[in-house]
This record gives C-alpha cells, sequence and structure tokens, in this order.
C-alpha cells in the first residue's frame, strides 16, 4: 500500500510563499496529475514529495511513513525529470541497472530485472548505447525504464513531455497510460498541458499561485468547474466568460450581457442568484452552434444572430470566431460546411450547459 | 578560386606562427644532442652534422671530463613538488569548484572575485615579501616553501576551471542519483566526478606544468639540492665567464620530456570535452 498523502504542506523561500498549506490525498495505485500554470507550485510540491526540496511546513506520508525528513533515497520512490537526466557516461543497461547496483542487488537479478524493464518499454536492442546515441522518445522510455526497475511504491513524473515534438507527445502519452495499466503503481505527475491531465489522469488536481483550486476526475472538472480559473484552464478553446447581471423576466431568472442579449438560467444555478446580482456566465464553444450543426439535442436553447469574424476549420469541425456581450466568443461547428468570415449565422446556445458564477469571488454558484 | 587562395594564406600565416613558437624549441634540442664546437661555430651550423649523447652523460657525471651535476636530485626535488602540489591544488580545486558551481552561500560572490583578483597579481612581485617571510619561519629551502606557493599560485586556477565543469552539469543528473539510491556523496563520485573528470583532468595538467616550469620564485626560495628543482638548476650551467651551452640544452631536454609525455596521456581530455547525452540539448 503506498497512499501518498500531503497535509498542510508549506513551501517558502525566505519571504516568498511558493506553496501555502495544501492537502491531498493519493490513493493507492491511483495516477493523479498536478496541472496549472507556470509557478502554481506543482513542480516543487512534486520535488518536496521526492525529497528534492525541504518542507517548510506541513506533513508528508507515503504509505505509513511520515518521510519529511527522509533522504530521496529513503523514501522509495522514482523519478522521471523533465530533461531525462540519463548518466550520459553509461550504457542504457547501466543507466537502467544503476539504482540496483547501489541497493547492493546481486548480478542475477539485476539482469532479470533490467531485461523486464526494457521488455516492456520496448528497449532491448538499445541496450548497449550510450544516451547521447538516442532520440528523444527513446531517451524518454529509458528514463521510464529507471524508474520502473525498482518497483517503487511511487512514480514521480515531472513534465516528461514537455521537451518532445507534438506527434512524439502524443505517442508517449499513450505509453505512460500503458505503463501505468501494466505496472500498477501510484503515480503523480506533474504538466502544464491540460490535455496530458485530461487524458492521463485519474483525479486531476488543478493549481494556481500555490493553492489547490479543484480536485475531481477529468470529467467533474471539465463538466462542473468550481471557478472560472478552472473553467478557462481546462479545455481547448477555453470556456467563453461573459459578465452579465441577473433579472427575472416571464418569471425566471435570466443573466443580462452587457449588450442586452438575456440567457434564461438553468435550473439548479437559477435558485442561487439573486436580482441584480453581478455574475460571469460561462459556456464552451460546443455549447454554441450554428443550428443544424451542434448536439444540443432537444435541450433548451436561446437562439442568436451574429457574424462570423473568422472561420478556424480543424477538419472535423470549424471553431467561430464571433461576438457576443462585447466580447469575443468562440463556437463550434460540427462536421462543418465552408464558411465566409463576415457571413451571417444563426447559433443555438445550449442553455442546459450555461456555467454560471459569481463575479466578485469567481466561485460557482453551485458551490 | 579565390577560396583556395585565401587557404594558402591561412596555411603560410599559421607556419610562420608555429614556426616562431617551434623553432626555439627545436634549436634546445638540437643543441642537446651536438658537441660544443658546433654551438659556437661561425657561421651557424644548422643541422648538427654529428649526433652525440655527450652532453647528457657529461651531466649525469658518466664522464671524466667535466664535473657532474645533480640532475637526478633536482629531477626528484621537482617530481615531489610538482606533484604535491597539482594533487593537492586538484583536491582543494574540486571541493571548491564543486561549492561554488553547486551551493549558495553568502559572499559567494565576492570570494569567486578575490580569487579571480589574486591571478591578477604577478607572481614575482611577491618574491621579496615571501622570501623574508619563509625566512623568518624557516621555510626557505625546503620543499614545503615551494609546495606551498605554488599551490597559491594554483588554486584559485583549478577551482575556476573546475567550477566551470561543474557547473555544465545539469543538476537534475545528481538529483537523479539520489532518487536512485545514492547519498549525496556517492552521487558525486559515481555521476558528477566522472563527468568533470576532464576538466579535472584539465586543470591537473596546467597546475602540473606551472609547478614544473615555474623558475622565478624557485630561484629565490630554494639554494641547495635540498630543494633545487629542474628549472633552477639549469643555473648550474653558467659560470662567471663561460655559460655550458650543449649542458644547460641537454638538461632542458630532460626537463620537457616528462612534460611533453605526461601531456600527450591527458591530451584526450583536454580536447574531447563530454557529449553531454543524457539531458535534452
Amino acid at each position: 500500500m503506498a497512499e501518498v498523502r500531503l497535509e498542510k504542506l508549506v513551501k517558502s523561500y525566505g519571504n516568498v510563499g511558493v506553496v501555502h498549506g495544501i492537502d491531498l490525498t493519493i490513493a493507492h495505485n491511483e495516477f493523479v496529475v498536478l496541472v496549472g500554470p507556470s509557478g502554481c507550485g506543482k513542480s516543487t510540491t512534486l520535488r518536496m514529495i521526492a525529497g528534492l526540496e525541504d518542507i517548510t511546513g506541513g506533513t508528508i506520508s507515503i504509505g505509513d511513513r511520515v518521510v519529511n525528513d527522509l533522504p530521496p533515497r529513503a523514501r522509495n520512490i522514482s523519478m522521471v525529470f523533465q530533461n531525462y537526466a540519463l548518466y550520459p557516461h553509461m550504457t542504457v543497461k547501466e543507466n537502467l541497472g544503476f539504482s540496483l547496483k547501489i541497493a547492493k542487488q546481486d548480478e542475477a537479478t539485476i539482469e532479470k530485472r533490467v531485461a523486464e524493464a526494457a521488455e516492456i518499454l520496448g528497449l532491448t536492442p538499445l541496450l548497449a548505447r550510450t544516451p547521447g546515441e538516442l532520440s528523444g522518445g527513446q531517451r524518454q522510455r529509458v528514463a521510464m525504464g529507471r524508474a520502473i526497475v525498482r518497483h517503487p511504491d511511487v512514480f514521480l513524473f515531472d513534465e516528461p513531455l514537455s521537451n518532445l515534438d507534438a506527434k512524439l507527445r502524443g505517442q508517449m502519452r499513450v505509453e505512460i497510460k500503458k505503463l501505468h495499466q501494466k505496472v500498477k503503481t501510484t503515480i503523480v505527475y506533474v504538466t502544464h498541458d491540460q490535455v496530458e491531465a485530461m487524458t492521463l489522469a485519474d483525479r486531476i488536481v488543478i493549481m494556481k499561485d500555490g493553492h489547490i483550486e479543484q480536485v475531481g476526475t477529468p470529467a467533474e472538472v471539465f463538466e462542473q468547474p468550481k471557478n472560472t480559473f478552472v473553467a478557462s484552464f481546462i479545455g481547448s478553446p477555453p470556456m467563453n466568460l461573459l459578465d452579465a447581471t441577473v433579472a427575472t423576466e416571464a418569471g425566471r431568472k435570466v443573466a443580462r450581457l452587457t449588450d442586452g442579449v438575456t440567457l434564461a438560467l438553468p435550473a439548479p444555478a437559477a435558485e442561487k442568484v439573486t436580482d441584480g446580482q453581478a455574475i460571469t456566465i460561462g459556456f464552451r464553444a460546443e455549447a454554441f452552434s450554428p443550428v443544424g450543426y451542434g448536439l444540443y439535442g432537444d435541450n433548451e436553447v436561446a437562439t442568436i444572430e451574429r457574424t462570423v469574424i473568422l472561420p478556424e476549420p480543424l477538419g472535423t469541425e470549424t471553431l467561430l470566431y464571433t461576438e457576443l456581450g462585447g466580447k469575443e466568443v468562440q463556437g463550434k461547428m460540427l462536421n462543418p460546411r465552408f464558411v465566409k468570415p463576415g457571413e451571417q449565422l444563426t447559433f443555438n446556445l445550449d442553455l442546459s450547459r450555461l456555467h454560471v458564477f459569481d463575479k466578485a469571488s469567481g466561485k460557482s454558484v453551485l458551490v | 578560386m579565390e577560396r583556395s587562395w585565401q587557404r594558402w594564406l591561412i596555411r603560410f600565416a599559421v607556419f610562420i606562427v608555429m614556426a616562431i613558437i617551434c623553432i626555439p624549441g627545436l634549436w634546445i634540442v638540437m643543441t642537446a644532442f651536438r658537441d660544443n664546437v658546433e654551438v659556437m661555430a661561425r657561421p651557424p651550423v644548422w643541422i648538427p652534422e654529428r649526433w652525440t649523447l655527450d652532453n647528457f652523460r657529461a651531466i649525469l657525471g658518466m664522464s671524466e671530463s667535466q664535473q657532474g651535476i645533480p640532475v637526478a636530485r633536482y629531477f626528484l626535488n621537482s617530481v615531489i613538488i610538482s606533484v604535491t602540489s597539482t594533487v593537492l591544488a586538484v583536491l582543494i580545486g574540486m571541493m571548491g569548484g564543486y561549492a561554488f558551481a553547486r551551493y549558495r552561500f553568502k559572499g559567494k560572490n565576492v570570494a569567486f572575485l578575490w580569487l579571480m583578483l589574486s591571478r591578477t597579481v604577478p607572481g614575482i612581485s611577491l618574491s621579496l615579501p615571501v622570501f623574508m617571510i619563509w625566512s623568518r619561519v624557516g621555510l626557505i629551502d625546503t620543499d614545503f616553501g615551494v609546495i606551498l606557493v605554488y599551490l597559491a599560485l594554483n588554486i584559485p586556477f583549478t577551482i575556476w576551471l573546475i567550477d566551470g565543469f561543474f557547473r555544465q552539469i545539469p543538476l537534475s543528473l545528481s538529483e537523479a542519483a539520489q532518487v536512485d539510491g545514492c547519498t549525496r556523496w556517492q552521487a558525486f563520485w559515481k555521476i558528477e566526478f566522472p563527468l568533470a573528470k576532464s576538466g579535472i583532468a584539465s586543470a591537473g595538467i596546467f597546475a602540473f606544468l606551472t609547478s614544473w616550469n615555474e623558475f622565478a620564485l624557485a630561484s629565490q626560495l630554494t639554494r641547495t639540492t635540498a630543494s633545487k628543482t629542474l628549472p633552477v638548476g639549469l643555473m648550474d650551467f653558467t659560470a662567471q665567464f663561460t655559460v655550458d651551452w650543449t649542458g644547460m640544452c641537454a638538461m632542458a631536454v630532460i626537463i620537457i620530456v616528462p612534460a611533453l609525455i605526461l601531456t600527450f596521456i591527458v591530451q584526450k581530455h583536454l580536447i574531447a570535452g563530454l557529449t553531454f547525452g543524457g539531458v535534452k540539448g
């Protein structure tokens, strides 16, 4: 059992706080992704779990041991670094076997475990090479191999894919996912890429400025963002966020946008707001589609005429940039036809997929 | 064909420069193997007509005509002084270089600046104060006295050079080793040290050559066979009115050869540098 528990974890450099007392429990064999913009404290948190950074306050436990003051080598973790950190003067085989050799395992065990790891990652033909003779993807795999030979309690990944080109990143993402299925272990994975977070994680931890903004499954953070930060950070393109004021029209709560357009609020949110309240409404591009080109089904929609400022064809869909509530918003056209800039289209906005946030606090009115 | 014309010009320039550097050395070597008559001949004899080992026999005391010079003793002094000061300078350079490259501490930049500034002082300008202090504390004409001075000369340089090599090694390599089960000490010896080896070897060869060839300070601080080094021993060939050029050149060859051999051995490290394939470049 290797549950990782962070309690009131604090890190500061002198007077500068980097991580401000976060609490997080990572279950045995769970794949948790820490995601957030640069400087949000996610890498620092990971390095504290690894023991590479001192802890200013709080506790970290792995399994049932508090590891606060243990050096990295005593924590039974392994880590994949952003720059791979392969030992340049050793062959792939020596790189893989290094930790076992340090642990004074006998030759036969080392041989067996290295062969095992090499097999899982398809490194067998490369064992005699040095890191300098490998491609980026191969180096990445060696770094992962070095992590798995030890059978650690916890795997730590520090932005492992950010040095790869887009295509390779996609491939390696799949390999990491497969690896987790083959080698069941607790994984803590840090990235700034929300796509990686969505595709890999059992649970996503979204961080900002040293605080945790939301913890949840990919579906939860996507469907029910707790605040405007999570709403705009998760999902691509980012959620459209528009300022509005609550009013009552024909007995229903509506949001009145700055340009006078009114949108009926969905039932659960409507009960949490009062007339005159300043709110931010959010909707994703896929909830805003030209009539006949969306997935709104039988949901209640608001029908709005708009001029397309810029169409962005992506093949299976086209992003349409237009204007609403005084701001540029993005809509999505599924199974698209050709659209010219300046074309007038009728859009349906799926009202059941409106998110409502309190403007002052930025928090969802549902929490 | 302007290109090839330029190339020839460059080759010619290189030839001239190399000739200026190499011919005096070559002349010393040739002089070491000819007899005194040829050395004094007017017009000069460019290529020796008769090669001889007499000069070496003479200075090694194997001939009756001349009194021997304690070359073996000088050689031993040189080896003791150069090797000891080099080993110590490299060890201290490694510790200092690693500290400057890896740790943040108060006064780091100032300390580094002072170390570098000490290189701007010509060593010979310190010879008088050093002589006075050494004579008070009884270090004149001792190996230890000379070693101490050479350490002071070499340490700033070895720290600076080794610091640069450690800086090039990404911190994440040492961190990876620590995660892999190493103590900080093991991570240093198993990962960082092998990667900085070429830098440390370079620092070693520079420190060795400085000590091996140094003349000015050693000539002040040594008196007798107890501590005289080879370069100082060269002065034994000058008498009041004459200079024994052939003997001096023979001894110069004895000085040059070990340095040359050592440089060839370490050469690979001097030019190689490591290819850092372990991290993305």
